[in-house]
């Protein structure tokens, strides 16, 4: 065994003001990530014609797709709100595709996905008080007995805890488990085909596994998370 | 027996049992996935509203199971206890 060694993000330098800022592989990983979703969206959108063709037509799909998805959930009159949820789940995703090319992935940090949570979270309470008034707003606290007052409100204070945790953990725990399988077969391919000076059995099964933590678990973390946003802001901006 | 030998085996111990939880939603999510299997059976036309109300119900099924998920992981490579002694 020995050679296993599951971290958390390396810390690459740090910037001396404020006592020391660190930067850490996250911090470099989603600006890299950043750079290509803007890179895609200029791409996609360079030299637009009246008829779309080609990118172009893919860019316009994939933004009907968004507002598709955003008015099918929340409601109509809530369009404003599907540039940020499209961000979310095109930054959710291709940060968490990022183990794909050797990268630590983005949202394997508490960091990322507690940042998020609380931009949701500040969404929330600020359509819960747009559309019910600060009086209204603190009175559904009191639902349905004003004994349930703190219960309601650890609830609504655990909303972006589990929200990050579960984007988190899903993530994180998919890349314990990879790390433990290279691991193992690296040990089996010692053990087996010992003769041979490359790990053999490293190449292809990590793959299939991959293909459900890296691919899928990304795409349904993504969704999750984007469509939880949704319907926390969507009941926020219900009137009851 | 050395003190902090004895903390970290404990605290493998204490991640183990920690993912029994991941017995609830696992039988949560498996009624979840059986009950939507029947209700699109019964009405095929509202798969694709059913499928998304199904994977919303398992995510927050599945945040207990993640809870547990992140006790473990800090008891195996955040441990606060292995530094007490």
């Amino acid at each position: 065994m020995g050679d296993i060694a599951i971290n958390g993000p390396r810390v690459l330098f740090e910037i001396p003001i404020l006592g020391g800022l660190p930067i850490t592989e996250t911090m470099r990983n989603a600006w890299i990530v950043m750079l290509f979703i803007l890179c895609l969206c200029l791409f996609l959108t360079s030299r637009m014609e009246k008829v779309p063709k080609g990118k172009q037509a893919i860019a316009e799909k994939a933004v009907q797709m968004i507002d598709n998805l955003v008015d099918g959930t929340m409601g109509p009159g809530c369009r404003g709100f599907s540039p940020y949820i499209a961000t979310l789940l095109m930054f959710s995703f291709c940060g968490s595709l990022a183990s794909l090319f050797f990268m630590r992935p983005v949202t394997g940090d508490l960091n990322t996905t507690l940042g998020w949570a609380l931009i949701t979270f500040v969404l929330i309470i600020v359509n819960n008080i747009k559309y019910k008034g600060v009086g209204g707003y603190l009175k559904g606290f009191l639902q349905p007995i004003f004994v349930m007052a703190p219960l309601n409100v650890l609830s609504e204070v655990a909303t972006p805890v589990s929200m990050s945790f579960r984007h988190f953990g899903n993530i994180a725990g998919g890349l314990v488990i990879t790390t433990l399988l290279l691991a193992a077969l690296k040990a089996l391919s010692g053990f087996v085909l010992g003769f041979l000076p490359v790990p053999l059995l490293q190449i292809g099964i990590p793959g299939v596994l991959s293909l459900y933590f890296d691919v899928f678990t990304s795409a349904m973390q993504a969704f999750i998370f984007s469509m939880l946003t949704m319907s926390y802001v969507g009941n926020a901006r219900s009137a009851d | 027996m050395d003190a902090k030998a004895f903390v970290a085996g404990l605290s493998a111990l204490g991640a183990g049992m920690a993912m029994i939880a991941g017995l609830g939603p696992g039988i949560g999510e498996g009624y979840c996935a059986g009950q939507a299997c029947s209700a699109i059976g019964r009405q095929p036309e509202a798969q694709s509203d059913i499928t998304r109300t199904m994977i919303l119900g398992i995510a927050m099924a599945e945040s207990t199971g993640i809870y547990a998920l992140v006790i473990a992981l800090i008891l195996l490579f955040a441990n606060p206890f292995v530094n007490l002694f």
